[in-house]
């Protein structure tokens, strides 16, 4: 169980869209992290830097975070199969759906696009619909 | 300049994540089980994140031809509701349910060096770089 936080839920959210914004505003970018990886793994584009940059930034900030006391889960409370087969079929479904949680949820949405308010519907539902069958069908 | 942009805006994002809790796989998906203890917390996340970045669309972005770091702006073109979109964001669901970790706080949850993390970034980037192969099918 975990408890509803909705002030710090809210000011993380805030942090959020306003590094996505920055990140539009001033280099033009799209702070949709599927497409941030995907782009920084190939290796071949002119445009590598500032992606590994952003990743960093991530990590580091996270870092930052649980020094001011958000931490990190330390357990994950996940199986290796859910860890495994979640990975594979996230990397799967974002990369043929062009796009995650940030990219669709947040940056599409934001700028009103019909395809990420699709996308993100059609990925909320299923994802609620697995919770729903793996926690209260099948235990 | 704008890769001294892309660390910070990196780095805010990491901390939006972890102040959010997002970081936390389980606070995911007790978010996306309704009919359970349901925890709305991230919806929280996501109008934060969404207010922010919206206005700052509206007011900063929309208005302008050309980012202030950049020549153009790199946003998407598709407008079309394909087979893609709509498949890749079911199978997003499906991994994303099925782990509650999508690819921002997967990155984030780098810092805490917890194996089964490392082991999720390798598996969607196994997946993402299977996706060719399922979208040629598609097609």
């Amino acid at each position: 169980m975990t408890s509803f936080t909705p002030i710090s839920s809210l000011i993380g959210g805030i942090a959020i869209g306003l590094s996505a914004f920055l990140l539009l505003w001033l280099n033009g970018r799209i702070a949709g992290i599927s497409g941030i990886v995907n782009g920084a793994v190939k290796f071949k584009q002119s445009d590598l830097s500032w992606r590994w940059l952003f990743i960093l930034g991530m990590v580091l900030g996270a870092f930052l975070a649980s020094k001011l006391g958000f931490s990190l889960p330390t357990d994950l409370s996940l199986s290796w199969v859910a860890v495994l087969s979640g990975g594979f079929l996230v990397g799967i479904g974002t990369q043929l759906g062009s796009g995650c949680t940030s990219g669709h949820g947040i940056c599409g949405i934001g700028r009103g696009s019909v395809r990420s308010i699709i996308a993100t519907l059609l990925f909320m539902v299923t994802a609620g619909l697995v919770v729903f069958v793996s926690r209260h069908v099948f235990l | 300049m704008n890769k001294i942009v892309a660390l910070c805006c990196g780095i805010l994002f990491g901390i939006g994540l972890s102040v959010a809790q997002m970081v936390n796989p389980q606070k995911v998906l007790n978010f996306l089980d309704i009919s359970g203890d349901w925890d709305p917390s991230l919806a929280l996340v996501m109008v934060g994140a969404l207010f922010v970045y919206a206005l700052g669309y509206l007011l900063w972005v929309k208005p302008n031809n050309k980012p202030l770091l950049e020549e153009h702006f790199f946003l998407p073109t598709k407008k079309t509701i394909d087979k893609s979109l709509v498949v890749g964001s079911i199978i997003f669901g499906i991994g994303w349910g099925l782990s509650g970790i999508c690819p921002g706080p997967a990155l984030a949850n780098l810092s805490g060096g917890d194996l089964k993390i490392v082991a999720f970034i390798g598996a969607m980037l196994v997946g993402m770089k299977c996706s060719p192969l399922l979208a040629q099918r598609i097609h």
